[in-house]
């Protein structure tokens, strides 16, 4: 190193010895925000207390009932308290998150792929092509969210897995979208044209080329999509059409217990409280990663 | 302008087509026959002829193409099919119910307007300041907070602290008793527009923050025009623009979106008989219901379109 600068007599000093700036890492841009900081605590917060839901390492065992304890309130012995079969509300929040972390991940995950494949597809090949598959999306996505999902439950039944589908067939046509849009613009770029010019062929264009640069738009849109993915898993819950009892879940907790709110107000308060800061966490994460990530989407 | 619009109808057209054949397609993909299906156990209890005779009656028995292009021509003569345990067309049964989910849109576009464009505006001319802290606030907790959440809240606290109980079991039509009538949507409509105040807040405020930095906004104060009419006249009437599209796109949700606010409330809209004819596996009113809410969607689209081009002299129709 010593020998390289001393080959470079012409160098201006500074460079020699001052040690050149680096940007600071992305996970210290992420903490220096605020938002990104909230959201980025609440997320892990959760997803810690979902993975022990998950191999239910909880306090008592999730459909354990303890009929002399019923309805009990919030104590040392039941941190949250107890429900009308003397189950622990704070185990079954445990579970219920699980379960509904479970869903949601998996949901984004899937309609993240195949929608980002379809929008790549669409956007890369144009034409008649494009039209189709983006007119099929657009059918999609004149449903409301959860009027579709409650179209694919009746058709196949109440349950998670259905739940998963649901939420998939949901937010695919708005990742077919989300993916597209860049595709268009970026298919003409130059570098890219340079590209095609040395003869590469196209799924190397767009595995290192274009999809490398719709990365940070996705990322943004897997959080947020996490959020409504977890409200829309709630939802159909709490109408009775997602997770089904005795097995947990925030929304069914909520709904089943709303006629006992007024003598046991916990019931109600816990699984709201969950839903509420964990949708918030994603939420936040979603609006700090685009201001780190995307300077031009910056919510500003 | 015109052929923008026939284009655009052309294209609203085939989705509604599209949509038509997934409406159809996915009421024929529930597993089991439809009758089975619809009469549960009662089912067993049919004879073959009667099977085969209430086959024929529902047009079960032939091709599904012909059987789609049979729906079809009867949906666009207005007829929808027929509730087995309502005992009644389904066209009118929607008919009856949207006006209750009209109003409850209404009402939610409303009050979401009164309280999100007012902090929108003061959160981004008093920027960085503790109301545009309480604006991002507002703005996120409304992004967060689900309808059936606040829902549940709402009826918790009224109950609880007020001895209200604002679940409308007996509802009451506005032309019938307008007071009594507003007493009963007043929650629901404010449980539907927080999150959508939230949503309008949070347009306004980064609108109004995007013209302010305008040319135009600068040439106004430089003319010596008073800030309150560089404000109301030139900042937002351009901010706002932004704001109109988002308010037609919600609205579209709000006639088709009110599903678990209704039920909560017990009001007899078109979401609470969707919910109805999808756990009672009523077919034909879920394939109308359906239907129904996405043509308003669409409607609603399209019309924000048009909208859109004579408030916003800039936007082109021609490219």
């Amino acid at each position: 190193m010593t020998t390289k600068s001393s080959n470079m007599p012409h160098l201006p000093k500074t460079l020699d010895t001052e040690p050149e700036r680096q940007a600071p890492s992305f996970v210290i841009r992420l903490l220096r925000d605020r938002s990104g900081t909230v959201g980025l605590i609440l997320v892990v917060f959760f997803t810690i207390i979902s993975l022990l839901g998950l191999f239910e390492i909880t306090r008592y065992p999730v459909l354990e009932q303890h009929p002399i304890d019923r309805l009990q309130a919030p104590s040392l012995d039941y941190w949250f308290g107890t429900d009308q079969f003397g189950r622990d509300t704070f185990s079954r929040i445990m579970k219920g998150g699980a379960n509904s972390l479970q869903v949601s991940v998996i949901s984004v995950s899937v309609s993240t792929l195949i929608g980002t494949v379809i929008g790549i597809f669409a956007g890369y090949v144009g034409g008649i092509v494009d039209t189709i598959l983006m007119r099929i999306m657009d059918i999609l996505f004149a449903f409301p969210s959860l009027l579709l999902a409650l179209l694919v439950v009746t058709i196949i039944g109440a349950g998670l897995s259905s739940t998963v589908l649901a939420i998939t067939v949901v937010y695919t046509p708005i990742f077919a979208r989300v993916a597209r849009g860049p595709v268009l613009s970026l298919k003409n770029a130059e570098f890219v044209t340079a590209a095609r010019c040395l003869g590469a062929k196209d799924w190397r264009i767009i595995a290192h080329h274009i999809f490398p640069n719709m990365r940070t738009v996705l990322i943004v849109q897997v959080t947020l999509a996490l959020s409504w993915a977890l409200i829309t898993e709630a939802g159909l819950s709490f109408l009775g059409l997602g997770t089904q009892p005795p097995d947990a879940s925030w929304g069914l907790m909520l709904s089943a217990n709303r006629g006992l709110a007024e003598i046991a107000p916990w019931l109600i308060l816990f699984p709201a409280l969950s839903i509420m800061l964990m949708v918030l966490g994603f939420n936040l994460l979603g609006d700090g990663l685009r201001d780190v990530l995307d300077p031009y989407l910056k919510s500003e | 302008m015109r052929q923008y619009l026939i284009r655009r109808l052309f294209a609203s057209l085939i989705t509604l087509l599209g949509i038509s054949v997934m409406v159809f397609g996915a009421i024929r993909l529930v597993p089991g026959d439809q009758i089975t299906a619809q009469l549960g156990t009662e089912a067993g209890m049919l004879s073959q002829e009667q099977r085969a005779a209430l086959e024929r009656y529902y047009g079960l028995d032939r091709p599904p193409v012909e059987q789609y292009f049979t729906w079809l021509g009867n949906a666009l003569q207005g007829n929808f099919g027929f509730s087995i345990r309502q005992g009644r067309e389904v066209l009118p049964l929607i008919f009856e119910r949207f006006p209750v989910t009209l109003e409850l849109a209404i009402l939610s576009v409303i009050i979401a307007l009164v309280i999100g464009i007012p902090i929108g505006i003061i959160a981004a001319l008093r920027r960085n300041t503790w109301i545009d802290l309480f604006g991002r606030v507002f703005s996120m907790l409304g992004l967060s907070v689900p309808n059936f959440l606040l829902g549940t809240m709402i009826i918790y606290v009224l109950s609880v602290f007020f001895g209200i109980l604002p679940n409308s079991g007996n509802y009451v039509g506005f032309f019938d008793d307008p007071i009594k009538n507003l007493q009963q949507l007043i929650f629901p409509a404010i449980t539907m527009g927080f999150s959508f105040a939230a949503s309008i807040m949070r347009m306004t405020r980064s609108a109004m923050l995007e013209v302010l930095n305008e040319s135009y906004v600068r040439t106004a104060r430089s003319k010596g025009l008073k800030e309150q009419t560089v404000i109301l006249r030139h900042a937002l009437r351009n901010a706002l623009i932004p704001v109109v599209t988002l308010i037609g796109v919600e609205f579209g949700y709000l006639l088709g979106g009110a599903l678990i606010t209704e039920q909560i409330f017990a009001l007899p809209g078109i979401g609470r008989l969707a919910i109805n004819a999808i756990t009672q596996r009523e077919y034909a009113l879920v394939q109308g219901v359906a239907l129904f809410i996405v043509i308003n969607f669409i409607l609603i689209n399209f019309m924000v379109d048009i909208i859109y081009g004579f408030i916003d002299p800039r936007v082109s129709y021609d490219n």
